[in-house]
């Protein structure tokens, strides 16, 4: 029971560590974690890939719910949102437990005699 | 594709169908089970009143119910396709009376039937929740910690390695 239920959470964030699973985006994330929101222009900047490389990789993170980005003039701004993912996918394992709750309380109800 | 959006289950029950279908489509039978009493009978479109009193298939579940017995509870049922499909719409987690959870968005609940050789075939899936407040989200990440705070450790570590 617990390796079955240990290897759902590991499906559950497989395709998290697959979008950091690269050494761009690895240090895109440690970028926007230590200088903060910042657009393209300036990640690009001493970077050894091109924007368009950049954007792709930001993207695959925005793809995940890792990052995500708003326009600021004609810019747009990335930034992570590490924090909300957590939440996010915490609350939705915490409501699927509660339906597994749910469902064995059926279970016992409908399996029985009536 | 990853979604933080809806949950499916979906389990074989042993028990005919028509008895599956009793037992979520009746709204005294559903009671029974999920421990909360309604006002009335399951009706399309309708707005349902319930209390939180207990499931009376579970002990233990019932004791831990205790502590939210009396809990007002809302849904609204979607809709009624007998033998096959009902489908509601709530507010998931809505356990803090002091919260009035009536004006946020809701989640919409389906349960579907088959009949399979050895019994029904039940589906379950709950969607909508990336129109839940966060902040809703973040108290039920409060309350209960220890799940996937391991994995956010984790995710950390490797950022921190990365970093």
């Amino acid at each position: 029971m617990a390796s079955t239920r240990a290897s759902a959470r590991l499906a559950e964030v497989a395709p998290v560590f697959a979008a950091l699973g690269d050494q761009t985006r690895l240090r895109l994330i440690a970028r926007l974690s230590s200088e903060g929101p910042q657009s393209i222009s300036r990640l690009a900047d001493g970077a050894k890939v091109t924007r368009q490389a950049i954007t792709k990789h930001l993207r695959a993170l925005e793809g995940v719910g890792l990052a995500r980005s708003s326009r600021a003039g004609r810019e747009r701004i990335w930034e992570l949102r590490a924090k909300r993912l957590n939440t996010a996918e915490h609350y939705l394992e915490q409501i699927s437990n509660q339906w597994d709750a749910v469902i064995n309380r059926l279970r016992a109800f409908v399996e029985s005699e009536e | 594709m990853h979604s933080t959006d809806r949950i499916e289950k979906s389990l074989i029950l042993r028990a005919p169908r028509e008895r599956v279908w009793r037992a979520i489509s009746d709204s005294e039978q559903f009671g029974t089970w999920f421990g909360v009493k309604f006002n009335g009978p399951f009706v399309a479109g309708a707005r349902m009143h319930g209390k939180l009193v207990g499931t009376k298939v579970d002990e233990e579940v019932a004791a831990m119910q205790r502590s939210h017995a009396g809990v007002a509870f809302e849904f609204s049922i979607d809709r009624i396709e007998p033998m096959r499909l009902f489908s509601f719409r709530w507010h998931p987690n809505a356990l803090d009376p002091a919260i009035d959870y009536s004006k946020e968005p809701t989640t919409l609940v389906t349960f579907e039937l088959e009949e399979m050789a050895d019994g029904t075939r039940l589906t379950i899936t709950e969607s909508g929740f990336d129109q839940i407040p966060l902040a809703r989200r973040a108290t039920a990440f409060a309350r209960n910690e220890a799940g996937w705070s391991h994995q956010a450790r984790l995710v950390e570590k490797y950022l921190a390695l990365a970093a």
